[in-house]
């Protein structure tokens, strides 16, 4: 299996470059909004405000630090002015909702029309315990179900094997077989509510259980809607959950993204991710970049299966995390669309305008709640909540309160729905489209965004691809320096947290916590016994047989994993099948 | 504290934990480290030592884990030293080549131990030589010892290694000159790692080239061996070459390699001995500070000093 | 004489949230320590082996996913047998409060939870290896 090399992208941003300078610099007399004496005007005026007003007042009152730099290390300025924006083209770099170059929203309407889907991230226990919880959530409102598996399940090991010892239901639900997600759907109709689910190695498995599911409730499979998260590179340096080395990962999610695109038109079969780059410490910056440039290494990979790319782009999704530097994250979104937008139709030659949307689904940040006076944690939220709606977001999950201390409780969950509908209902930032469009700082901001996060891009490119950096270790060395740093200035209080390094009190915990019985993992294992005592295990074992040879033969697995799985073979038995055929992954490490 | 008896005994039975407080206290120069050192002497000797090298990324780890599983499936015991660099600012170290390893930590016939270099260059720690002594008398058959990796300077496995692997993998960047002219001297095998990749054949046709340059020892065939450490295959015939390279010295070169590392060791010691006592005599009669001052001061440069020292304590002897 | 304080980093469980671990492991190699990080997933066994082989003063256990109740007993358990029972062992990651008494009386000497300055981790390891010394 060869490595992917490098040329296209490069000579892409080459010409891209050459092309982009050449046009600006062509048309900015003609085609910028401002006048330029007017601009010269406002400079002279700001250097007189500079010269005078200022010092008067800094003298006073001196600013509280030599300067400010949001996350991603860019400088942020006293105040903004039509000066920081002179070169700006509406109806090239913003245009219309809708319309290309969707920096001010996808849909004609935005909120207006149809509010994001409120999906909040949901899994523990047994499956009968998650669809409760489910239930629980569309019956309070919430408007689409995300799923959360358990360790075993996300590595691939059923509830009995013995690397699932003390983890099975603890932090997600335990799926181990398709008798497990019929239970988990239990009196939920596919037809009327799409399901994400995050799960990347054997995400295959799960999306073929998923399938049966819908069969077996006599949904038509071009009715079934929702997510595969199936982003196997970020697990590589973010997430770490991988299988498999990386091509063969590669080529498990590529599988996916080609079934879907022939099968279930309605299925997002991948979600790019870059919430979990960020987790685990890399800027709002890095996070923009290094999921851009996952998604480019996904579009490449299934080009080369022969499939046209508005054949499969339209269903391509993403999934950022949301910050508290307000407008960091804010101008992070904007500059996320116009720049996918962009490569799509400069670099991919998307002809139909849904090739080049950037579907977005956020998270709040996990990272950024402390577990030192947890109801401050619903004040943060808020604010990444809301910064992800004026961001254009399709799609929200918000945190629970108590998450830097355990799986959420129903009573932190409803709050963090509430969180949303209270955003949505009483706010009044639904009532417009992309309402901070032309603020001289978000504007700008969004530039330098999109700017530098070119240059990352350049800077992968020049590594050797994503498959080369993952080897180099450049993202997790990227990550890791920002992580250290964000620890240091914590530490040496250049970043305030309020609760843990400022503000503090002396504290117990004051609430109640989420436990997971320990018998859920007992009563699972039973399940999981009896099922296999009870199936019809020559039917499984030939349908295993069929797989390994698929497998070997490098086709697309989907149509034997689902035979598989409807034959009752576990999730652990098919990986173990692909763990046999691909071999398992050691990861490098970064500190 | 263990009684060094004890040690001693714990160590030529195998015992691990013996073995891991034995290499403890030889790497902190612990009094009992002589002693320790002069008990399992005689009973070394015995084990091929294998030293790795080549650059970062080159897969060593994971090649050093196939060739282990390769052993034990001979039912050959192994031990392995892992060395990574110590930060010359911190005096800390992260010690991660063990990752890569860590499913061979509960097979009673591997042993694996991390060493920091703790500032001593070459890319191997100072007390390296005296761990695979450790290693040798608890009756391990093969002792591997992996460097640092940054292929350039790894000079000093001579010293401990019978058999030198030079590693290397296609697309690090800077192609066969990564491996400079030291390295291609000492090695007594090459692998071509990640010999899956596009320019792997080119690899090899490039360090054959620089062999037929720097062909010394020609009673020795150097072989290049392409390996694919993720899937491990290529290992099998590397452990055949190992046996083989095991064989000539044992039949021609083991002798005069054993001399020649026994001269170096010696000089070493005796080196250390003098300079460690020099050094404790002035720094107890103050005059190292004393030097220290007007080196600062320009008064004196270091060199002149250590003669002025030595000139005034020879004279005195 | 070099005596460096060695530091055994473990991930127990599949847990693979990883930036604390590799935060603190940092912080401590800046502090001149010698550390080393077992990776992702290990098993109790696996980390006991690797402790006692590395003769680490001290074992840094992170773990996020709620699985401590099962994993850290079976550690403890295997270091009492295997006689490693002069080790510093602290834990840090998603550690409800209530479990600490109970982490604390298997001999679990410290934990620390989310926003733990490094500072009192290294201060806690020095503290504790000077007594031992």
């Amino acid at each position: 299996m060869k490595s992917t090399g490098r040329g296209p992208i490069r000579k892409y941003l080459y010409f891209n470059t050459i092309y982009l300078t050449y046009t600006r610099s062509m048309w900015r007399q003609n085609e910028t909004m401002f006048d330029k004496e007017k601009i010269r005007e406002i400079g002279k005026q700001r250097e007189r405000w500079e010269n005078t007003t200022l010092p008067n007042w800094i003298s006073q009152f001196p600013e509280r630090q030599k300067e400010f730099r949001n996350h991603s290390g860019m400088l942020i300025k006293r105040v903004y002015t039509p000066e920081d924006v002179e070169e700006m083209n509406y109806m090239r770099d913003l245009g219309f909702p809708g319309e290309y170059p969707f920096t001010r929203g996808l849909h004609a309407t935005m909120y207006r029309g149809r509010l994001w889907t409120m999906r909040m991230f949901a899994g523990y226990g047994t499956a009968e315990d998650t669809n409760r919880r489910f239930k629980y959530l569309l019956s309070e409102g919430e408007t689409g179900l995300s799923t959360a598996f358990d360790y075993p399940t996300i590595m691939g090991y059923d509830s009995d094997h013995s690397m699932a010892k003390g983890e099975v239901g603890v932090c997600g639900v335990a799926i181990s077989s398709l008798q497990d997600m019929e239970v988990l759907f239990d009196g939920i109709p596919l037809d009327k509510v799409t399901t994400s689910m995050t799960i990347n190695g054997p995400a295959s498995i799960l999306l073929a259980m998923y399938i049966a599911v819908g069969d077996k409730q006599g949904v038509r499979r071009e009715k079934l809607g929702g997510t595969t998260q199936n982003d196997n590179l970020k697990e590589f340096f973010a997430q770490k959950l991988c299988i498999f080395p990386p091509e063969p990962s590669l080529k498990l999610s590529t599988d996916i993204i080609e079934y879907c695109a022939r099968h279930l038109p309605k299925w997002n079969p991948i979600s790019i991710s870059g919430y979990h780059i960020r987790e685990a410490g890399a800027t709002a910056l890095q996070e923009l970049a290094f999921t851009l440039y996952d998604g480019i290494a996904y579009i490449e990979s299934t080009l080369k299966r022969g499939l046209k790319v508005d054949e499969f782009a339209p269903r391509l999704s993403f999934f950022f995390a949301s910050h508290n530097d307000f407008f960091e994250e804010i101008a992070k979104f904007r500059a996320a669309r116009r720049l996918w937008a962009r490569i799509m139709k400069e670099r991919f030659h998307a002809k139909n305008p849904r090739s080049m949307w950037m579907r977005m689904h956020v998270q709040t940040s996990g990272c950024t709640l402390t577990a030192q006076q947890p109801l401050n944690n619903i004040v943060r939220t808020t604010i990444q909540a809301l910064a992800a709606v004026l961001g254009g977001t399709q799609s929200l999950h918000t945190n629970s309160f108590d998450e830097a201390l355990c799986l959420p409780t129903e009573e932190a969950v409803r709050v963090a729905l509430r969180t949303q509908q209270i955003i949505a209902c009483e706010s009044g930032v639904t009532n417009t489209v992309d309402p901070l469009a032309g603020s001289y700082y978000v504007e700008a901001l969004t530039n330098e965004m999109e700017e530098k996060a070119m240059e990352y891009i350049q800077k992968i490119d020049d590594v050797g691809g994503v498959i080369a950096a993952i080897e180099k270790g450049f993202f997790q060395r990227e990550i890791a320096n920002s992580a250290y740093r964000y620890q240091c200035e914590i530490e040496e209080k250049k970043r305030i947290i309020v609760g843990l390094n400022e503000y503090t009190i002396d504290e117990k915990c004051p609430i109640e916590l989420l436990r997971i019985d320990p018998k859920v993992e007992e009563e699972q294992v039973a399940r999981l016994q009896k099922l296999k005592r009870e199936r019809d295990n020559r039917k499984v074992k030939e349908a295993l047989e069929k797989l390994h040879y698929a497998a070997q033969k490098d086709e697309n697995l989907m149509p034997t994993i689902i035979e598989a799985v409807k034959a009752y073979a576990t999730l652990g038995e098919i990986t173990d099948v692909l763990r046999k055929v691909y071999g398992e992954y050691k990861e490098l490490i970064l500190i | 504290m263990i009684k060094t008896e004890e040690i001693v005994k714990g160590v030529l039975t195998g015992d691990r934990r013996s073995i891991a407080k034995a290499i403890t206290i030889i790497e902190n120069n612990e009094p009992q480290a002589k002693d320790i050192i002069a008990s399992i002497y005689p009973h070394t000797g015995k084990a091929h030592v294998i030293g790795l090298t080549g650059p970062g990324g080159s897969g060593k780890s994971t090649l050093i884990e196939k060739i282990v599983r390769e052993y034990r499936q001979k039912g050959k015991t192994v031990g392995v030293i892992a060395v990574d660099p110590t930060s010359p600012f911190t005096g800390g170290a992260f010690l991660g080549d063990r990752i890569r390893m860590q499913e061979l930590s509960t097979d009673p016939g591997v042993f694996i131990r991390s060493m920091a270099t703790r500032n001593y260059s070459g890319g191997i720690a100072k007390a390296t030589n005296d761990a695979v002594k450790v290693l040798d008398a608890s009756a391990k058959d093969v002792v591997i010892v992996e460097t640092v990796g940054a292929g350039q300077s790894e000079v000093e496995i001579i010293k401990v290694a019978q058999t030198i692997v030079v590693i290397h993998a296609p697309g690090l960047g800077d192609d066969i000159q990564a491996i400079k002219a030291g390295l291609m001297e000492i090695a007594d095998i090459f692998v071509v790692n990640k010999a899956d990749r596009e320019n792997a054949e080119k690899a090899v046709i490039d360090i054959q080239a620089m062999l037929q340059l720097n062909n010394k020892e020609k009673s020795w065939q150097i072989p290049i061996i392409k390996t694919v450490a993720l899937t491990g295959e290529g290992v099998p015939q590397l452990i055949e070459k190992l046996e083989e390279h095991r064989e000539f010295l044992e039949k021609e070169k083991l002798l005069q390699k054993a001399l020649l590392k026994a001269e170096v060791e010696l000089v070493d010691a005796i080196k250390d001995k003098v300079a460690q006592s020099i050094l404790e005599e002035l720094k107890s009669k103050g005059k190292f500070e004393e030097l220290i001052e007007k080196i600062l001061k320009r008064e004196i440069d270091a060199a002149s000093a250590a003669e002025k020292l030595l000139r005034e304590m020879l004279k005195k002897a | 004489m070099q005596k460096k304080i060695r530091v055994l980093i473990a991930k127990p469980g599949l847990d693979s949230h990883d930036r604390g671990a590799k935060v603190v492991a940092r912080a401590l190699r800046d502090a001149g320590m010698e550390v080393i990080y077992t990776g992702l997933r290990q098993t109790p066994e696996q980390i006991v082996e690797a402790a006692l082989q590395e003769d680490v003063d001290v074992i840094g256990l992170s773990i996020l996913s709620g699985a401590h109740k099962t994993l850290f007993p079976k550690i403890m358990q295997l270091l009492k047998e295997k006689g490693l029972t002069d080790i510093l062992v602290f834990a840090g990651g998603i550690i409800p409060e209530e479990d600490v008494p109970e982490l604390k009386k298997i001999g679990i000497k410290e934990i620390f939870g989310p926003g733990t300055p490094t500072e009192k981790i290294i201060q806690c390891i020095q503290d504790y290896c000077s007594k031992r010394a």
